[in-house]
C-alpha cells in the first residue's frame, strides 16, 4: 500500500465526509436479478440489506411466494453508497420489482437521478413492470441486461424489440459482478439523466 | 456467487415485530417526511425534562451531531428504513434536529451540475 497516497486520501475522505449534496439511484429487477450484487460492486461501504417493512396485509415474497399474510412483514432493500469529492454523495437503493413494492419506489424515485433496470434475459416479463413505473413517471432510466452462465446471449437490440424500449433508452449487456461494468453502468445512467434534463 | 434466496429466508421472520415496538407502535411517519437522502444535524438543544427518548432515539440524536441522512442512519442503526424516519419525525418535533438545506431545492430532478460533477468523478474512479 502506498503509504503518502493514503494519507492524502485519508484527509480528503475527512474533508467530504459531510454531506451537502444527495443523489439517489435506484436498482430495480425481479428476484435473483443481481441487485444486490450491483449495489455492493459500486458501493464504498459495505453493502447492506436493511430491512424495508411492508404493512400491506398480503404479501408474497418474490418468486418465493412464501410469506403467508401479515399484517407487518419485511423485505430486504440493498443499500449503498458512493462519496465524491465536496460533499456530493451519492446513494443506490435496490428494491424488488414488482408492482406490490410501488409505494416504496415513490418516496425512492423522488428527485432520483434515474434508475438502473436490472433484467434477466431468460426471464424479460419480470421487468415490464418495473419499466412501466419509470416510463409513466418520466424517470430516467437504463436497462443492464445482465448475461448469466449458460443463458442465450442476445445483442443489446433484441433486448430492446423485446421490451419494447425507446430508440433512446440505453441498453447495456453485461455482468454486473464486475465493479469496472457496474460503475460503466452507473455512468450510462447519468449521461442519460443529463441528455435528458438538457433537452 | 452469493445466494440471495438464503439470505432472504434467514432474515425473513425476526424483525417483524420489534420494529414497531421501537417505535411505540406506529407504522408510518404523520408529519413532517424525511427523505431516505434528506440532510439533518443536530440542533444542539437538549431534550427538555418533560421529553421521552427511547435508546435509539438517543442514538439517532448522537449520530446527527454529524450532519447525516436517514440512509446512513438506518445503516449505522440496523434499523428499517421506514423506522428511522418515525423516529427522526420525533426527533425532528422535539426540535433536537433539523434540515441542512441543499444548494439545489428538492425538485423532481437533480441538478445537472451536481451530474455533471457526479460524471466527472465516476469517469475518474
Amino acid at each position: 500500500m502506498n503509504f503518502a497516497a493514503s494519507e492524502s486520501s485519508v484527509s480528503q475522505r475527512q474533508d467530504d465526509d459531510v454531506p451537502l449534496h444527495t443523489l439517489k439511484v435506484l436498482v430495480a429487477g425481479g428476484f435473483g436479478v443481481g441487485k444486490t450484487t450491483l449495489v455492493g460492486a459500486v458501493s464504498e461501504v459495505r453493502p447492506l440489506r436493511t430491512e424495508e417493512t411492508l404493512t400491506d396485509a398480503s404479501v408474497g415474497v418474490d418468486d418465493l411466494g412464501g410469506i403467508e399474510s401479515k399484517t407487518t412483514t419485511t423485505v430486504a432493500m440493498d443499500f449503498g453508497r458512493l462519496t465524491f469529492s465536496g460533499g456530493v454523495r451519492l446513494y443506490l437503493f435496490g428494491t424488488p420489482g414488482q408492482e406490490r413494492f410501488w409505494f416504496m419506489w415513490d418516496q425512492i424515485a423522488y428527485g432520483a437521478v434515474g434508475a438502473i433496470v436490472l433484467v434477466d434475459t431468460r426471464r424479460l416479463s419480470t421487468s415490464f413492470a418495473s419499466i412501466d413505473f419509470f416510463e409513466e413517471r418520466g424517470i430516467p432510466f437504463v436497462i443492464a441486461a445482465n448475461q448469466f452462465e449458460g443463458a442465450r446471449r442476445y445483442s443489446a437490440d433484441e433486448i430492446r424489440d423485446a421490451l419494447d424500449l425507446d430508440s433512446d433508452v440505453p441498453v447495456l449487456m453485461c455482468d454486473v459482478r464486475s465493479r469496472e461494468v457496474a460503475r460503466g453502468v452507473l455512468v450510462a445512467l447519468v449521461e442519460h439523466a443529463l441528455q435528458l434534463a438538457q433537452r | 456467487m452469493e445466494n440471495p434466496r438464503e439470505r432472504w429466508i434467514g432474515r425473513e421472520a425476526g424483525p417483524v415485530v420489534r420494529p414497531y415496538a421501537v417505535t411505540r407502535g406506529r407504522t408510518r411517519p404523520r408529519g413532517l417526511v424525511v427523505d431516505l437522502v434528506t440532510i439533518l444535524v443536530a440542533t444542539g438543544r437538549t431534550p427538555g425534562d418533560r421529553v421521552w427518548l427511547s435508546r435509539e432515539q438517543r442514538r439517532l440524536l448522537e449520530l446527527c451531531r454529524r450532519p447525516s441522512t436517514p440512509a446512513d442512519l438506518a445503516s449505522e442503526t440496523d434499523l428499517p428504513f421506514r423506522v428511522v424516519q418515525i423516529l427522526l419525525e420525533d426527533l425532528h418535533q422535539y426540535g433536537l434536529i433539523e434540515e441542512v438545506p441543499q444548494a439545489a431545492e428538492p425538485s423532481e430532478r437533480p441538478d445537472p451540475r451536481i451530474l455533471m460533477r457526479v460524471l466527472d468523478e465516476l469517469r475518474r474512479l
